[in-house]
């Protein structure tokens, strides 16, 4: 897929397939082109080139077929002021062709879902930024569409809120797919099953959190306590912290030796595989280094 | 899942007509205001003698009004709150959606059509062939202007240029141009300029047939042909440049 707005290169040969069950985050800097790729799976907007698929149906040649499946909160989108969170909702689900009672059935329902009831009929423009989020995703969660596109659907919202939004994708992402972006790694992290990054309209990579570290140099991280200073000959890479914590990065055999050899010493360690944080420095990163 | 189209028709109605007049009452104000005062002073003017051209004026103005309207609060709508993004990645097609939206403005237009149509009884008083007429004609101009509104909303990128336009649009079509008061007032040259508006063949079809002007039988049918080829142009123009998805 590519996609460019005149001299822009929003997005350069982006080619990717994952399984459209459970979760998929896509995550990149700010201009990396996410929404523009979000946007043209959406149907919403034609890309220059390419071709693609969703479950077998074409999003180019067979849009009408698609959007009998899809969803979609853009990121720039906002409650309607003058409405309420549930007039919200409803209105959504007539425009999908619900009947009225259905509707207002099913928004009820997305409302206590997501934890709204006690703002159900305020307006939209005096709740917070946070709660219009929310109230968005609740209106495309009541929703009978089983691909679910949601452009930074966590942003502006509390870290409490955050994890309960996480726990209700979650669950909705047993019997559907969802397709997020997110600028929060732990998010993609803790949530997603597959992940891409993206970079420049690039994709860098995607694949299981697992497939990812495989891609990288290193995949593990041994974090050592202040005092205690890394065996010598140490092949990783190893940076000291403010705190005087060092934390060594290294392949998988490394790792074990290290750890062994620092077990045998007596001395406090703790090793992990790197995190999607680690990774993506590795890969957006060490580009965007080079680059310089 | 069986989509029900009424329900999709209803939603629009909802958004843009109930809960918005039940937030803003004001607008509604506006909307029955604007043709009355036009109306009203026409009439003061011409000392009573242009009173019906200046209801018909009044009709016409809210018909092409309906499409500005339409013009506004869509962008309103796509620009500030990307509901149109929402829907073009759901089942809801374009065509429902202007219909719902249409249907919401003329919603807003019902209470100044009804104290125009009490005034268009007591003044005009219009037999059968008469009304057909108008209906005929008012119909065309609403149709015109909701295709023309349609099309400026999906090509705009920005409410406050639209909300400009839009006035500029209702001002050249429906303020300058004769349509409450007879196109003989414009003196010659000029008045084949008038003739760039749709409005100005609504006009004339509606006072030739309510008897306040008289123009050969041929130039209304020239009036008739005019209107409903513009309609149709527009509606093909629309069907192929009006952007749902975007490029
Ligand atoms: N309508 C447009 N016209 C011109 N350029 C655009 C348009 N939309 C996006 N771009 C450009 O395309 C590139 C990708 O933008 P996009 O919005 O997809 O990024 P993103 O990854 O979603 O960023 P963010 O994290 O800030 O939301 C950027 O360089 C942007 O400036
Ligand atoms: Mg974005």
């Amino acid at each position: 897929m590519t996609k460019h707005y005149g001299a822009t290169k929003a997005l350069e040969s982006v080619s990717f397939s994952v399984p459209t069950s459970g979760i998929f985050a896509l995550i990149g800097r700010n201009g990396a082109g996410k929404t523009t790729l979000v946007r043209i799976l959406a149907t919403e907007l034609q890309p220059t080139s390419g071709s693609a698929w969703i479950n077998g149906i074409d999003v180019i040649n067979e849009e009408k077929k698609l959007r009998e499946r899809i969803a979609i909160v853009p990121q720039e989108a906002r409650a309607i002021a003058w409405m309420t969170p549930s007039q919200t909702i409803s209105s959504y689900l007539l425009w999908r062709g619900f009947r009225l009672g259905e509707a207002k059935r099913r928004a009820t329902e997305s409302l206590a879902r997501l934890g709204l009831e006690k703002y159900a009929s305020k307006l939209n423009r005096t709740l917070s930024g946070g709660t219009k989020r929310k109230v968005l995703a609740a209106t495309v969660l009541a929703s009978e569409s089983d691909i679910i596109f949601l452009d930074e659907p966590t942003t502006g919202l509390d870290p409490i809120s955050r994890r309960e939004f996480w726990e209700i994708l979650r669950e909705l992402g047993r019997d559907r797919f969802i397709f997020l972006t997110t600028h929060y790694l732990e998010e993609a992290e803790q949530l997603a099953d597959n992940i891409g990054i993206l970079k420049d309209g690039h994709l860098l990579a995607s694949g299981s959190l697992a497939s990812l570290r495989e891609r990288i140099r290193y995949q593990y991280s041994i974090k050592l306590p202040p005092k205690v200073s890394p065996p010598s000959g140490v092949q990783g890479e190893i940076t000291t912290g403010k705190n005087g914590e060092s934390q060594i990065m290294t392949n998988e055999d490394e790792a074990f030796t290290i750890s062994r050899e620092l077990s045998e010493n007596g001395l406090r360690f703790s090793i992990s595989p790197v995190s999607l944080e680690d990774i993506f420095f590795q890969l957006v990163g060490e580009v965007a280094v080079d680059e310089q | 899942m069986k989509r029900s189209k009424s329900s999709q028709v209803i939603a629009a109605i909802l958004v843009n007509a109930v809960y918005e007049m039940r937030n803003y009452p004001v607008v509604l104000v506006t909307t029955i205001l604007s043709p009355l005062s036009f109306l009203v002073v026409i009439a003061f003017v011409s000392r009573g003698s242009l009173i019906g051209q200046a209801i018909e004026g009044g009709l016409i103005m809210s018909m092409f009004t309906s499409g500005m309207a339409l013009q506004g609060d869509l962008s309103h709508l796509k620009n500030d709150f990307k509901l149109q993004d929402m829907l073009v990645g759901s089942p809801a097609s374009p065509q429902i959606y202007v219909l719902g939206m249409a249907i919401s403005e003329i919603i807003y237009t019902l209470p100044a059509i009804a104290i125009l149509a009490v005034l268009t009884r007591i003044y005009i008083h219009p037999d059968i062939l008469q009304t057909l007429a108008l209906i005929g004609a008012l119909s065309l101009v609403f149709l015109t202007s909701i295709v023309i509104g349609f099309m400026f909303s999906t090509l705009s990128s920005d409410v406050v240029q639209s909300f400009a336009f839009s006035r500029l649009l209702s001002t050249l079509f429906t303020t300058i141009t004769p349509v409450y008061y007879p196109i003989t007032y414009i003196p010659l040259p000029y008045r084949y300029l008038a003739y760039l508006s749709p409005t100005t063949y609504a006009a004339e079809i509606v006072q030739n047939a309510t008897g306040y002007l008289s123009i050969p039988r041929s130039a209304v049918e020239i009036d008739w042909a005019v209107l409903v080829g513009l309609t149709i142009v527009l509606f093909i123009l629309t069907a192929k440049k009006a952007r749902w998805k975007e490029v």
